[in-house]
């Protein structure tokens, strides 16, 4: 017995859209896919650190100061604190990807922290704030996403918005918003930067991490941007680049290679382009339209995707229904892998697919499950990136050990005939069989186990140990 | 799943030998590496090293004046010509400088420079421009180029650490980060994987993802299998450091005095970003470094290796000129870089010192592109196209290396 074919169809999408939590039996796709959406439209808040707290600290620093404290102790300190709770969000998503229902939202979520990557240290309260857009919006529309995020004061401070002035512009987030957030290279000119950056000029934000718009830093003259004239200033920026089909068609192949294959379709780009863009950029309507697609579930579609750090690190946690609890140890494996959640490499985000795959990554992939179950200990250790101020992220977690209760994987197996379990389990973890010679040795060696449990125990960690697991 | 695959594969595994893929053999056909064979040995400073107090611009009274705490007495620095001199504790570069064996080179930096380590690092690691975002390192495309059409080993690219760093990466080839090869070989030896490198989907199928996944592991076998065996041939008689740079120097001597075919090693030792405290640790650091590289660079002339091989030592960027209130700098932008051994010939001071007068918001303004740099290794050492792998064309350093 293998699974039937509707069932690994189901699979795909889960694998693709549903972070590796398994889907239900026998529903049929139309509506599991309607179900991924439905329990998506609930939202939930991670909040590790409230404004009251980030004005109590405020308080609380400008009063040991007073008091005379060693000014440098003090900043020390909360250099240390500040660190730890960046840390601190950034498990806790992890945790909510692992756990929570909304896993269409949170995946939506993780392609846009790509997207829109931002990284800033030492302002926890603003990584969050800008944390809960990106999710709030995951699956809403793009126009709205986009502003949000534009206004986002940990955006505004990566990509110097704050040094953008009436007469001294600063570009930088000027050239992102449309080389990366929108257009794509080549479909602007230099001067559209310099006259978009004039439009941006006055996004600041406020002390206490709100935006706010100050009209004295503000260049009101007039700018032509994309052969639009007028005294435009960020809000009319944005609006115009959503006016562009050309926005449209970047996300587009973008969402498209993230989730269907990394080799673009032209064609098929182009028509959910034109859909998204006529639907007022509906991020939901145009995931819901490619996962309805029967293209999708094509054998060239399938096992065509290499699992980010993250998808890899969350996938074994949802389909095993555990959760890794040593924080230290959740940053470790994504430090090694090369994916830390809240540090992007750049604004330009992970670059992904085969990139995530050398030598080393690749054994560290392939030992993760037995790290996971608690018989390995890693002996890898993370680079230094050589900043002083990025040590929470180099120290060592203590173990990585997850709580599995076999038992209750082992009972999702229960009307399995003994003969068939090797090529079940299988089908259920891997987007790919195999080859036969590596499927007969596991079964093999699983044949001495006598315990049914201790048996599909010994499959799991061997099939999610293979190169074959790697891919989605 | 892929019935397709699954069928092809099934055929395969009773197939046996007569399929084994190229890459699987080609160590085995490997020719032996002649003195003509150059080696390049990279040693990347993490942190942002401070330039200024490596090379120190010891007769100059804005650096005294801008480093009142911080700044190295005019009597102990190792003095190279009437401008500059060497930090003390680099005392055993001093004896390689006067061994004909030191390149200097200072000011090197790029436009717009970044002071953020990890963006700034990238830069030096994919040889951008500063607001260009490159996935594959210098290093990589060098592989990719060197070895286009034929079958290239990760061990040719030797990163002695647990993981890859991005200079490493190329489009097509990676190269191969192990702190022990010896280890990594048992792990690649250990049952299942060494199994599993033998499944030869990949010979048929290496553009499917999973293809490329058994391609890697089986080529990360071939090359531990090989950097294991040939590379015990030679155990260095030399005393190196016990600290972290000296393992890893030791690492590579014996790797280049057993024959390995390794073009290109990358190390790197961190701590460099002193914001606080700046002369012990700095100090400690650059002793660290002098010495283990002058053990390296005696063991590889004693054995004769010493003119192929060429070592390059770089940091991200150098340090603002001022000193902060916590007897530390801030992160700054153009620094120094060294170029050690090859061929004897005079060392030198390359180009002129840092122009304290002339700064840039407090920092160095850079006069060689690091990509120069790169340039004239390519080129003039490891004798590959250069502009395939900076794509800009940069012209090199006259004088440098030809």
């Amino acid at each position: 017995m293998k699974e039937t074919a509707d069932y690994s169809k189901l699979l795909h999408l889960y694998r693709r859209a549903g972070l590796g939590s398994l889907p239900p039996r026998e529903v049929p796709l139309r509506k599991a896919v309607a179900s991924l959406f439905q329990i998506s439209e609930s939202f939930t808040p991670i909040e590790v650190i409230s404004a009251a707290e980030v004005a109590r600290q405020r308080q609380e620093t400008r009063q040991t100061m007073m008091a005379g404290a060693d000014p440098k102790a003090t900043v020390k300190d909360r250099l240390k604190e500040n660190q730890e709770l960046t840390r601190d969000l950034n498990v806790a998503w992890i945790n909510q990807m692992a756990t929570s229902q909304e896993a269409l939202r949170e995946r939506m979520a993780l392609f846009w922290h790509g997207h829109f990557a931002c990284r800033i240290q030492q302002q926890p309260y603003l990584v969050q704030n800008y944390l809960h857009t990106l999710r709030r919006h995951a699956l809403g529309h793009f126009g709205d996403l986009l502003m949000a995020v534009s206004k986002e004061p940990a955006m505004l401070q990566f990509l110097n918005n704050q040094q953008n002035r009436k007469n001294s512009p600063n570009e930088n987030f000027a050239r992102e918003v449309m080389e990366l957030f929108t257009l794509g290279r080549g479909h602007y000119t230099e001067k559209d930067i310099q006259e978009a950056a004039r439009a941006f000029t006055g996004w600041r934000y406020s002390p206490e991490g709100t935006f706010v718009f100050q009209e004295r830093l503000h260049d009101p003259g007039s700018k032509t941007f994309l052969g639009r004239t007028g005294t435009f200033r960020g809000e009319d920026i944005i609006q115009i680049l959503l006016e562009e089909k050309q926005t449209a068609r970047y996300l587009t192949e973008k969402l498209y290679r993230s989730f269907v294959n990394e080799v673009p379709h032209p064609a098929r780009i182009d028509a959910l382009a034109e859909g998204f863009y006529r639907s007022g950029y509906d991020i939901g309507k145009l995931m819901r339209t490619i996962f309805e697609a029967d293209w999708f579930y094509d054998e060239s579609n399938r096992a065509s995707l290499i699992k980010s750090p993250v998808e890899l690190l969350v996938g074994m946690q949802r389909t095993l229904s555990t959760t890794v609890t040593d924080k230290q140890s959740l940053l470790y494996v994504q430090k090694v892998l090369g994916q830390v959640l809240l540090y992007p490499p750049n604004v330009a985000g992970w670059p992904g697919g085969y990139n995530w795959i050398d030598s080393s990554s690749l054994l560290f992939r392939m030992q993760l499950p037995f790290m996971l179950a608690g018989t390995l200990e890693s002996k890898v250790q993370s680079k230094n990136d050589g900043d002083v101020n990025t040590q929470a992220l180099n120290r060592r977690g203590r173990s990585l050990k997850a709580t599995i209760d076999w038992d209750r994987w082992a009972q999702t197996f229960q009307k399995v005939p003994p003969k068939e379990l090797p090529t079940v389990v299988a089908s259920r973890l891997l987007a790919v069989l195999p080859a036969a010679g590596v499927l007969t040795d596991i079964t093999q060696k699983a044949g001495a186990y006598t315990d049914r449990t201790a048996q599909i125990r010994y499959l799991t960690l061997a099939f999610m140990s293979l190169p074959e697991y790697q891919v989605g | 799943m892929k019935r397709r695959t699954f069928i092809r594969n099934s055929g395969f595994a009773t197939a046996g030998t007569m399929l084994i893929p190229h890459f699987l053999k080609a160590y085995e056909q490997r020719p032996e590496p002649s003195q003509a064979d150059k080696v390049l040995v990279v040693i990347q400073l993490s942190g942002g090293n401070d330039g200024l107090n490596t090379v120190v611009p010891y007769r100059n009274d804005i650096y005294y004046r801008e480093r009142p705490v911080l700044g190295i007495e005019r009597a102990k620095v190792l003095a190279l010509n009437d401008e500059i001199g060497l930090n003390p504790a680099l005392e055993p570069l001093r004896r390689l400088y006067d061994d004909g064996r030191v390149r200097i080179l200072n000011n090197v930096g790029y436009p717009n420079p970044d002071r953020s380590h990890f963006r700034a690092m990238d830069i030096w690691q994919t040889a951008s421009d500063a607001d260009e975002y490159l996935s594959t390192g210098w290093l990589g495309r060098y592989l990719d180029a060197a070895c286009s059409g034929c079958a290239s080993s990760p061990h040719q690219l030797l990163e002695i650490d647990d993981t890859l760093s991005l200079a490493l990466k190329g489009q097509r080839s990676n190269g191969l980060a192990t702190l022990n090869p010896e280890q990594l070989y048992k792990q690649t030896q250990n049952g299942n994987l060494a199994r599993l490198a033998k499944v030869p989907s990949a010979a048929e199928d290496d553009h499917s993802p999973v293809g490329y996944l058994y391609k890697t592991l089986a080529e990360t076998t071939s090359s531990a299998k090989y950097l294991y065996e040939k590379g015990k041939m030679q155990r260095s008689t030399a005393t190196y450091p016990t600290h972290e740079l000296g393992k890893r120097l030791k690492t590579i001597a014996e790797l280049i005095i057993s024959g390995i075919d390794t073009h290109v090693y990358y190390v790197s030792i961190a701590g460099f970003d002193t914001h606080v405290g700046q002369r012990a640790q700095q100090d400690r650091l650059l002793k660290q470094y002098a010495e283990a590289v002058e053990v390296f660079m005696n063991d590889l002339k004693a054995n004769g290796q010493l003119d192929r091989t060429l070592v390059l030592t770089f940091s991200e960027f150098g340090r603002r000129v001022k000193q902060n209130a916590s007897n530390g700098t801030d992160h700054g932008t153009a620094n120094n870089v060294f170029l050690l051994g090859g061929p004897p010939r005079a060392s030198v001071v390359y180009n002129e010192a840092p122009d304290l007068t002339n700064l840039e918001g407090g920092d160095l303004r850079y006069s060689l592109d690091f990509r120069d740099v790169y340039a004239s290794l390519l080129r003039d050492w490891l004798r590959v196209d250069d502009e395939r792998i900076l794509s800009k064309g940069f012209k090199g350093l006259k004088g440098l290396l030809s």
